[in-house]
């Protein structure tokens, strides 16, 4: 690791930090700037963040990460329903009970890699998901979801005198509450957290470790090294990224379900980091931010807005153009993503920060003759 | 006995689908190379190829009714049965098997186009690529078939003559209890020579061993002279047809919704995998195998020793049969070893 390297990379943080904490500010034009939505964007970004660490690092394609997702969200509201509302133990102890987990389905996963790994981690996934619906009911509270009800024992918050009255408490960092702008900042400053331990993995001889597997993985193995601790480390990591950002979920909303962990969840997640760019530093955030925005966007359309929206054309033809848009909005959502996902994987396989790197090569061929190397996971 | 034997039997026509569905995702994968994580949705794209033939068929008219003598009442009749009463009572009642006829053109049609479209860009692009663009793929799917028949099942009914239920036992001679519906046992049948036909074909035809002799070697058959691409797009299209029809049958048994195909799809990976990727034999023998292991996990008395076994019993199966076989039931040496 030279020393400019270094340098840029601490300046890589600092304009993150600051574009993620004055998001509140430039988001506003774009009409995006409530909390609830910012929440969504750290929370997905830190869990496209870890993700990417399993994917674009090591080029395992897990399609199960949202078990730890939903596993995390269990365990904070868990934590939050015995011992006390405040997030930091809630947090800590999802980040340990999903790493746990992940390392017990990635020990025996991790045996298989390429196609057969992904379906084992689909599995396990699937079967989590099941179980959380029927037998785990104790636990998972089936359908309806875990909540939080007022007869809950919260034995630190009851040690340490805080009364809860009438009504449900909210969640809390050591007495300001967890929702609305605070929320967010949490949020975001565990975004930064996570993205900073992710630069630092993605700089480390562990993290070149992951890169070597991905390019060649026999010849790793040719060259002495046990490949098979990087990867359930890895694992490990992209999991504890996971349950922390389903931890903050329940932060910001303390209700977990079973449909968090649904594999087409674990699929949003891919589709996030594919979006971004896998193997990059930021793409995984922007991926995140970028589906989400939309989502909410596009999800608020109606038949009624729509035809506003078309005012300007012809009343004869404004209908098929309504009907038209209307398959791509709204409850039709999904159909967008999924164009976007195959427009993405077809066209773009690196993803937005690839599209970036090859509008950059435009202006900077006529500089320098060197072309640019391969590896997607140099850059930032 | 009774009991067991009626668990196998239900096994049987769950697994009959699983196996036609992974027969083709093989079959795919076999010659062409590619993971087609579409699959499902092409499953669900059969079956709603019968619901579009049924409605077409039931577009209905007002009819006097004449039962009602006191005053004038009108009902609801298909104009197919108001212009043909007899031949089109018939053919609004055998609608199932009938919209077999339009699925079959359709299917191969929409296989042709999804092979020459877009899998055929990527057989040199890694496994991960295939399976996230064909998956969205199937989310594109799904999404038009919820936009334009909504999110509830839609019920299709069997021919009423097989609307009823066999009473099997009477027939081996295991009691009166064993009674099965008709109609499963004719998806069963059907599975079978469904099977038995794509086997027959690859087996006892030219076309069929110029496609083994592909999938074992293709570059081989290549220099050979033989268009090999060709025929490998074909044998996309027939696993598409053998999932449409699939699909088409299975409509009485299971009421069609747009997301039945990703709950079958990710079953049926399982079932390939177990089955061992690339082999036919395996996929099928798979398929039925599981298919009756979740019949036997969901009844009352296994799942009173180990709860919630019948929801987890195929992964789980998967998941011993993955480390422990690695290759699967029937895999083969050199396929997807990496």
């Amino acid at each position: 690791m030279n020393r400019i390297s270094a340098v840029s990379d601490w300046i890589l943080l600092v304009v993150f930090a600051a574009v993620i904490l004055t998001m509140p500010v430039w988001l506003a034009p774009f009409g995006a700037d409530y909390p609830d939505l910012m929440q969504k964007f750290a929370i997905y970004g830190l869990f496209a963040i870890g993700f990417n660490i399993l994917f674009g690092l090591t080029g395992y394609l897990s399609f199960g990460h949202a078990a730890f997702l939903g596993v995390g969200s269990y365990t904070a509201v868990w934590s939050m329903k015995l011992l006390t509302m405040n997030v930091l133990p809630a947090a800590f102890l999802s980040v340990f009970v999903a790493g746990a987990f992940a390392f017990v389905i990635g020990f025996i996963s991790l045996r298989r890699s390429g196609i057969y790994f992904s379906i084992l981690t689909l599995a396990f996934a699937q079967m989590s998901y099941n179980l959380a619906y029927s037998v785990l009911t104790p636990i998972t509270n089936g359908e309806t979801g875990l909540q939080l009800s007022l007869s809950d024992p919260r034995v630190v918050d009851a040690m340490a005198g805080i009364s809860t009255g009438r009504s449900l408490p909210s969640t809390n960092l050591f007495g300001v509450k967890m929702s609305g702008l605070p929320g967010f900042y949490f949020c975001a400053v565990v975004l930064i957290i996570g993205f900073f331990i992710s630069l630092r993995i993605f700089r480390s001889p562990f993290g070149t470790m992951l890169k070597g597997i991905k390019s060649n993985q026999t010849r790793m193995a040719y060259t002495g090294l046990n490949t098979r601790p990087y990867l359930i480390w890895a694992f490990v990591i992209s999991g504890m990224y996971a349950g922390l950002a389903g931890a903050l979920m329940a932060a910001t909303d303390p209700l977990a379900g079973a449909e968090r962990m649904q594999w087409t969840a674990s699929g949003e997640v891919v589709l996030m980091t594919i979006l971004g760019g896998a193997g990059t530093l930021i793409g995984p955030m922007l991926g995140a931010s970028l589906i989400k925005y939309f989502e909410n966007i596009f999800s608020a359309f109606n038949d009624q807005t729509l035809n506003q929206i078309f005012d300007f054309v012809p009343d004869s033809i404004r209908g098929y153009v309504v009907e038209l848009v209307s398959l791509f909005v709204g409850d039709g959502w999904h159909l967008t993503l999924g164009l976007l996902f195959m427009i993405t994987v077809i066209f773009l396989p690196g993803g937005i920060m690839e599209g970036f790197r090859r509008i950059g090569g435009l202006f900077s061929r006529k500089k320098s003759n060197t072309p640019s190397s391969g590896a997607v996971s140099d850059q930032p | 006995m009774d009991a067991i034997f009626l668990q196998v039997l239900n096994g049987l026509d769950k697994g009959a689908a699983y196996a036609l569905i992974a027969l083709g995702l093989t079959l795919v994968f076999g010659t062409l190379g590619v993971v087609n994580f579409a699959h499902g949705a092409i499953f669900m794209v059969g079956a709603f190829c019968a619901v579009t033939f049924e409605k077409i068929l039931t577009i209905s008219t007002k009819v006097k009714d004449e039962s009602i003598t006191f005053f004038d009442a009108y009902k609801e009749v298909p104009i197919l049965e108001a212009k043909f009463p007899v031949v089109g009572a018939f053919i609004v009642d055998y609608s199932v098997p009938f919209s077999l006829i339009v699925a079959v053109p359709v299917m191969l049609a929409l296989g042709l186009l999804m092979e020459r479209g877009l899998i055929r860009h990527f057989y040199k692009r890694p496994h991960a690529d295939q399976i996230l663009v064909t998956f969205g793929l199937a989310i594109i799917a799904q999404e038009i078939i919820r936009h334009y028949f909504g999110a509830n099942p839609i019920p299709q009914s069997a021919p009423d003559i097989v609307a009823g239920s066999a009473n099997i036992g009477a027939l081996f001679g295991l009691g009166e209890n064993v009674v099965y519906p008709w109609w499963r046992l004719i998806y069963l049948m059907f599975s079978f020579v469904v099977i038995a036909s794509v086997f027959a074909f690859l087996q006892f035809t030219t076309f069929g061993m110029v496609v083994r002799a592909g999938m074992q070697d293709r570059e081989m058959v290549g220099m050979l002279g033989i268009d090999i691409q060709r025929r490998f797009t074909i044998v996309f299209g027939i696993a598409t047809v053998v999932a449409g029809m699939a699909g088409v049958m299975y409509t009485p048994i299971l009421p069609p919704d747009y997301h039945m195909g990703m709950d079958f799809l990710v079953l049926s990976f399982v079932v390939v995998v177990v089955g061992g990727m690339g082999s036919l034999g395996g996929a099928v023998l798979a398929g039925f195998l599981l298919g009756i292991l979740q019949s036997f996990a969901s009844m009352n008395e296994i799942k009173s020793i180990i709860p919630g076994i019948d929801q987890i019993i195929i992964y789980l199966v998967a998941v011993v049969v993955l480390l422990v076989r690695p290759r699967g039931l029937m895999g083969r040496k050199g396929v997807m070893e990496d």
